[in-house]
Formats: C-alpha cells, sequence, structure tokens
C-alpha cells in the first residue's frame, strides 16, 4: 500500500516524513517525470510505504514539483493520500485539501501545530472540520509525536476500506453550476482517463494543458463546454481563474471560521514573529545581522573548528594507513601493494571522511536556521540581488557557501523551491572561490606578484563573481528561457528549531552523500594513484615517467596557449580533479627533481602572465570530483554530466586563453596590477549600473512610504 | 490603485489580479482573489521585494508582480 504525504511548504511535512518513518528510511525511489521521490517504509505498518512528494501550495500544472505531484497522484500506483496541514493557518493550506479531495483518493487530513493552535489562544472543533470536509481530520504535533500513531492507524484504516471522501461536491453558485454541467457531460471522457469527473471538469475550467489532450473531447462538447464558462465568467463578473480559487476560498473562509474559536486574546504570541523581525528585516541592521550570522555559520564550519574536526579525522586515517603501510612492509609485502593500501584505499577513505565533520555542522546550523524560519528572510532581503540573473533571493544562501565549499552548496540546493533554480545554482556555486583554491591562489600569488598578492587574490574571486553574473545572464536567456516560476514566497512564523528532527534530516543527508559520494571519490583518488605509480608500460614508474607525467606530456600542447604547456604543470592541473589543493602538492612532486628550491623551479616553469592564467584555469575548470558527485546526486543527470564538466574545461579554457593574451600584452607582472585594478573597476561599474537599474521602483517606496 | 504604491500598514482590498498565466495563477492559488483584504507589512531592505499580510499569514511578492495587481484602500 503506497500513502503519498502532501502538504504545503513549510506545514512540518518532512518532521512528520521522518517520524513515521524513522530509521528504516529510505527502500526505493518512487519513478517521478523528472526527479525521484523519496519512499519509506511506515514504522507502525510495515505494509505501508509512504510518498514524499514536494511542498506544493496547488495542484496546478505550472511548476514542475506540482507536475511530479499530481502525477505520482495520477498514476493509479497510490492508494490514498496523507494531507498535513498547518493548523496556524488553516485558511490557505486548506486550498490544496479541496483540490486533493476532487481526486477522489481515499484520504486523510493531518492537523499539525496543534501546540501552537492552543498557544494562539484558538482550539478547532475537529469533529465539526470532519464533517464539512467529508474526510478523517486528526490533530497532531509532528514536532514531538503528538497524535501520530492515531493519524497513522486511521491513515491505514481509511485506505485500506477504500473510503473516498464523503463530500466530494464542495462549491456553491454559478461555479458549481458550470462544474455540474460540464462535469455531467464529460463523465464517460473522465472514466477513460480514470478521473473524477468533477476533477476534470474542474481542469476544463481552468484550461488545463495537460489532461485536456487526454481527455480527448471532439469539437461539439469544446464548445459546448467553452459556453458554459463564458456563462459562469459573465455571471460572476470575473475570469475562469479567479472564479474557481475565489470559490475555493469562499468554501474555505466561513467554514474555517466556524471550526475555529478564539478563547484568550494571545495577540502577543502572534506579535513574536513581527518583533523579531521589526530587528531581523531592518532597513540598516538586516544585511550586518545577516553577514554577522553568515560569518559565525562560516566560522564554526569552515574556519578552526570544522577544520580541526576535518584533519583530525584526515590525520587519523593517515595515520592508521602509515601504521598499515609499516605492518606491510615488515611482513615484506610488495611497495606498490603497500603504496596502493597506503596512498590509494587510505587517502581515499580519508578524502571523503574529511568532508564529513564539516557537513554535519554545517548542515545542523543550516537546519536550524531554516526551521526557525530565517532562511525564508533572508531569501526575501537578498531576492533583490539576484532578480537580475534569473534566480531568487532563496539561491543567495547556497551560492555563499560556495565560497567555502562547493559540495555543501550543491547539496543546500535542495531546499529551493523549483528544479530550475536548483539546476541554474547548481551550474552557478563553482564560479565562487572555493576554499581548496585559496591555497594555491597564495602559492603562486607570492611567487609571482609578490607586490600585489591581495589585489591578485580579489581579482581571482571578483571574476569568478563577475563570470558567474554573466553566465546567468546568458543561461537565463537561452537555455532557461521563459522557464522561470513567479516568485511568490511565504515567510513563515519565526519558530523554535527542534535540534532533534533537524539532526535526524542532516544525518541522512550525511549518509546519503557519503554512499553516494563515495565510489566516485574513491575511484578517482585510486586512479590519480594509478596514474601517478605506474608508467605506460605498467612498472612502477621512475622519476617524471609515470602515466599521469604522459598525460601530461600529451595534453601540454593543449595548454600551450594559455602560457603553461610544460608537462609538470598540466598533470598537476589533471591531479586537481581529486582536491582543488592536490594542484599544488602536485606541484611539489613533480618539480622536486629541479634545480634549486620549489619557487625557483616554479619561476623557471611559468612566466608572471603565464602564472596568472594558470590562476584563472584553477579558478574556472571542472570543481574536484566529491563536488562533481554533490551535481551528479542533486541534480540526478548522470549523462550529461561529463558534458558538463568538458563544457567548465572549455570554459576556463577560453577565459584562461584571453587572460594571458592580455597579460603578456602589459608583459611585465608590475603591469598586472593595472589590468586587475581595470578589471574591478569594470566589476564595480556594473555594480553600480545594476545598483542605478534598480533605483526606479526603489523611488517609488520611498514616496509611498514617506507619505 | 496598484498594490506597489500602497503605503505600508494600510488595509486595503483587492480589485482584480493581472499578470501573465503562471504569476497570476500562483498569487490566486496563495489566496489573493478578489475582495480579500491585505496589508503591506513592510519593504525589504533593498526596497524589493515587499512582504504582505493576508488571510493570516505572511507572504513576499515582488513589486513587478505588485504592479499588476489592481486594489482600492480601505477607509
Amino acid at each position: 500500500m503506497i500513502l503519498a504525504l502532501i502538504g504545503n511548504q513549510n506545514s512540518g511535512k518532512t518532521t512528520l516524513f521522518n517520524r513515521l518513518t524513522g530509521a528504516r528510511r529510505q527502500v526505493g525511489n518512487f519513478p517521478g517525470v523528472t526527479v525521484d521521490q523519496a519512499l519509506a517504509r511506515s514504522r507502525q505498518f510495515p505494509d505501508v510505504e509512504i510518498l514524499d512528494l514536494p511542498g506544493i501550495y496547488s495542484l496546478s500544472p505550472y511548476s514542475s514539483e506540482e507536475r511530479i505531484s499530481r502525477d505520482a497522484l495520477m498514476s493509479g500506483r497510490v492508494d490514498g493520500i496523507l494531507n498535513i496541514v498547518d493548523a496556524t493557518n488553516l485558511e490557505r493550506n486548506l486550498y490544496l485539501t479541496l483540490q486533493l479531495i476532487d481526486l477522489g483518493l481515499p484520504m486523510t487530513l493531518a492537523l499539525n501545530m496543534m501546540d501552537e493552535v492552543e498557544q494562539l489562544g484558538r482550539s478547532i472543533d475537529v469533529a465539526a472540520l470532519e464533517e464539512a470536509l467529508g474526510i478523517p481530520v486528526i490533530p497532531i504535533v509532528a514536532s514531538n509525536g503528538r497524535g501520530v500513531t492515531e493519524l497513522m492507524r486511521r491513515a491505514h484504516e481509511t485506505t485500506q476500506e477504500k473510503r473516498r471522501p464523503l463530500r466530494p461536491d464542495l462549491c456553491s453558485g454559478p461555479v458549481h453550476r458550470a462544474l455540474h454541467a460540464i462535469a455531467a457531460m464529460i463523465e464517460d471522457h473522465a472514466e477513460r482517463c480514470q478521473v473524477t469527473p468533477r476533477y476534470a471538469a474542474t481542469k476544463i475550467i481552468e484550461g488545463d494543458e495537460l489532461l485536456l489532450p487526454r481527455l480527448g473531447l471532439n469539437e461539439n462538447e469544446l464548445d459546448a463546454c467553452e459556453h458554459i464558462i463564458t456563462e459562469m465568467e459573465r455571471e460572476l463578473g470575473t475570469d475562469r481563474l479567479a472564479a474557481l480559487a475565489d470559490m475555493r476560498y469562499s468554501f474555505i473562509q466561513p467554514m474555517v471560521a466556524q471550526v475555529t474559536q478564539q478563547h484568550a486574546d494571545r495577540s502577543e504570541m502572534s506579535s513574536r514573529t513581527a518583533r523579531i523581525d521589526r530587528v531581523l528585516t531592518h532597513r540598516i541592521l538586516a544585511l550586518p545581522l545577516f553577514i554577522l550570522i553568515m560569518s559565525l555559520i562560516f566560522w564554526i564550519s569552515f574556519g578552526p573548528i570544522g577544520l580541526s574536526l576535518s584533519d583530525g579525522f584526515a590525520d587519523w586515517i593517515a595515520g592508521l594507513g602509515q601504521k598499515t603501510a609499516a605492518a606491510l612492509t615488515t611482513a615484506e609485502v610488495n611497495p606498490v601493494v603497500v603504496s596502493l593500501v597506503e596512498d590509494g584505499v587510505f587517502g581515499g577513505v580519508g578524502s571523503v571522511l574529511s568532508f564529513l565533520p564539516m557537513i554535519l555542522l554545517l548542515f545542523t546550523l543550516l537546519g536550524l536556521l531554516e526551521d526557525s524560519g530565517y532562511m525564508a528572510r533572508i531569501a526575501f532581503f537578498m531576492d533583490r540581488l539576484l532578480q537580475h540573473i534569473g534566480l531568487s533571493g532563496s539561491s543567495f544562501v547556497p551560492m555563499l557557501l560556495g565560497f567555502g565549499c562547493t559540495v555543501p552548496a550543491v547539496m543546500a540546493t535542495r531546499t529551493l523551491p523549483s528544479r530550475r533554480d536548483r539546476l541554474l545554482t547548481v551550474l552557478l556555486v563553482p564560479f565562487m572561490s572555493c576554499s581548496a583554491k585559496v591555497p594555491v591562489y597564495a602559492l603562486l600569488a607570492s611567487v609571482f606578484f609578490p607586490r600585489c598578492q591581495t589585489l591578485v587574490i580579489v581579482g581571482l574571486y571578483a571574476l569568478g563573481m563577475l563570470l558567474a553574473v554573466a553566465s546567468g545572464l546568458i543561461l537565463r536567456n537561452t537555455v532557461f528561457l521563459g522557464d522561470s516560476i513567479p516568485f511568490v514566497l511565504e515567510l513563515p512564523p519565526y519558530r523554535f528549531p527542534s535540534l532533534q528532527s533537524v539532526w535526524r534530516d542532516v544525518a541522512q543527508r550525511a549518509k546519503d552523500f557519503m554512499t553516494r559520494a563515495f565510489t566516485v571519490i574513491f575511484v578517482v583518488t585510486l586512479l590519480i594513484w594509478f596514474l601517478e605509480t605506474f608508467d605506460p608500460r605498467l612498472n612502477v614508474a621512475g622519476e617524471g615517467d609515470s602515466i599521469l607525467a604522459a598525460l601530461g606530456r600529451l595534453a601540454a600542447p593543449l595548454f600551450a596557449p594559455l602560457g603553461f604547456g610544460d608537462w609538470r604543470v598540466v598533470s598537476a592541473v589533471i591531479s586537481g580533479f581529486s582536491a582543488k589543493e592536490a594542484v599544488i602538492s602536485a606541484l611539489r612532486v613533480a618539480t622536486s627533481g629541479m634545480a634549486g628550491g620549489f619557487e625557483e623551479a616554479l619561476k623557471s616553469l611559468l612566466t608572471a602572465p603565464a602564472a596568472f592564467s594558470l590562476l584563472v584555469f584553477v579558478l574556472l575548470y571542472t570543481p574536484c570530483s566529491a563536488a562533481v558527485a554533490a551535481m551528479a546526486r542533486e541534480i540526478r543527470i548522470r549523462f550529461s554530466l561529463p558534458l558538463i564538466v568538458l563544457f567548465q574545461t572549455v570554459y576556463a579554457w577560453v577565459i584562461a586563453f584571453f587572460s594571458y593574451r592580455f597579460a603578456l600584452y602589459f608583459a611585465d607582472g608590475l603591469y598586472l596590477r593595472g589590468i586587475l585594478t581595470l578589471l574591478l573597476l569594470v566589476a564595480a561599474w556594473l555594480g553600480i549600473f545594476l545598483a542605478s537599474r534598480r533605483r526606479k521602483p526603489n523611488s517609488m517606496n520611498g514616496k509611498a512610504n514617506g507619505k | 490603485m496598484t498594490l506597489d504604491q500602497l503605503q505600508q500598514g494600510k488595509p486595503a482590498h483587492i480589485v482584480s489580479v493581472g499578470g501573465d498565466t503562471a504569476l497570476r495563477r500562483r498569487l490566486l492559488d496563495m489566496g489573493l482573489t478578489p475582495g480579500t483584504v491585505v496589508e503591506i507589512d513592510r519593504f525589504a531592505p533593498l526596497g524589493d521585494p515587499l512582504e504582505l499580510c493576508l488571510r493570516g499569514y505572511h507572504l513576499s511578492l515582488r513589486l513587478g508582480a505588485a504592479e499588476g495587481i489592481e486594489i482600492e484602500v480601505l477607509p
């Protein structure tokens, strides 16, 4: 038996899903059109599987999430619906409920957040609501588990006995007449499509492009429908879309008023959110507070705490590797096998595990922000900055995380409301210089541009962001043309986040990443080890004749136009695919046989313009294997992923080429300062230009507020 | 008058909702049906979007969308 769990965003759906399925978690995926939805076994009834559908507000076919939910519900595989609503916000939440009732599937309503209803001094007459809606209604508190057992029992019972909603006919007035006239006329068509006539009639009035062709109405029937609808529109004086929405809300509004009672005035409860918002979204304070909060999160996750945990983990694994290697050596095992165990196996495991503390810390903190309601506020006040590249404020935090590490940044896109935004954000995140690139920047800048190190590094960050904006604009006007979903975001009340609920989600995410990324990172580490250890004839490689070196030599001519056509540099760039900071260690190893120190060796391999071009290339070329694995996981496109990787590398090549030519033009490293200043000026100008474009509506607000 | 011109804290009711179908549809689904009473809570620090209070909850939408919503200020 499959029960579909569905509800609005912020209704506590994930919390309930976690509670219903517990530690058993995922048993498989329910194949959707574009995204696989999680399917997990119920803790209480082993024969029930719960399908976690996206958080949506309506069943219209305008966003991929709504389409996925609809397709899943109409697939014939779902036996019942478990609809969760936020009881503190019944009016809007029940809008989806009415549409779900139209589907005619056995359905149970979970009235969540009943504790908050009590705190607000309200009570809800559950029996009356049950009577009015014609479906079982169970009050619950998903965050502490109250009522959840009873909910599951009732949902199981309703579904097993195939009890359909008792009142499938929730409407009145001219819309009612139109619906009935159409439903009677198209009954047999609807049955052929296995939908209820009422649902089909609703969709005909809405002009639904997905269902209409499937119904296969003939010309006469279509004309008759159109006639009925225009008649209805004339009578109501509004158009069909507004009429239907209005019909549902006109049914809900008096019903909610009737079942809800306000016992005591507890307006201080509801004004808590207003008071917090007065500070957190304050005109002047909002940004500094946001920077403070995000800095704290960065400092904890990527700073001393996260770093020492990561390093501790990595050191521990490396130590274990060394001990094993020593033991193997004393047992006189073949040195190649020893190296495989130490560098390959333990190295691979270590690099996967080093992500773990950071992911756990970061997502616990972000989960707390999300559940408290602050994340929605960030989207609210950052929206303007991302509007012009075709994204919404919700993408801001993932993009920002990109400066720490691409892996969690990509994982954070999962909370974005639409697939389009997720995809676009995932593609733009790698432009943010992640922290693993900083050692590369710092080293090359200190060797080649000692007099303007900071400027070079700041310039690279700026270049990345500039190219992100440019690429966003290009993608928006090509691949993602016209696919934008409107930014209409609910700002939920501030709630005290539950660490337990956040932690469950974080643990699941971390496990998910570990299992999926493990293979990729492990294979890449082993591959790089293999390439470094053997020569093309599979003998153990000597100085500079490994397969990697050979590959470097082979690929070197490709990089000659960029100024760094030496095989040592090229092979270092190749090993950067395992992790960006590996570029340095690979360079160190490759140049160890050369005269003079590391710096001298670098200077003999690269000129200043070539170093600049290398820096640009490192900034832009494909992110490390862990990031690619995370991308594959989040956007679920396996086949085009190599294409994306190739595209990123080609893109990096082109930009590095122009950077090189540009730098060569100014020849001396001294003039690089000029170029970078120019670049920063261009960036500043672009910023001012965009800001001035936004000023128009701004001044209008000023007027409106100043009155 | 359109919603983007509404003064902060002044209640108004919605007369009609415009915009392209997807936007319109979303706004109607979120409860911005004709006759609904709305109030602007605040504008974002950068001037756009705005925060709206309606049907007992809070919603954020862009000025561009608000420009398409005809309102009438309540006395």
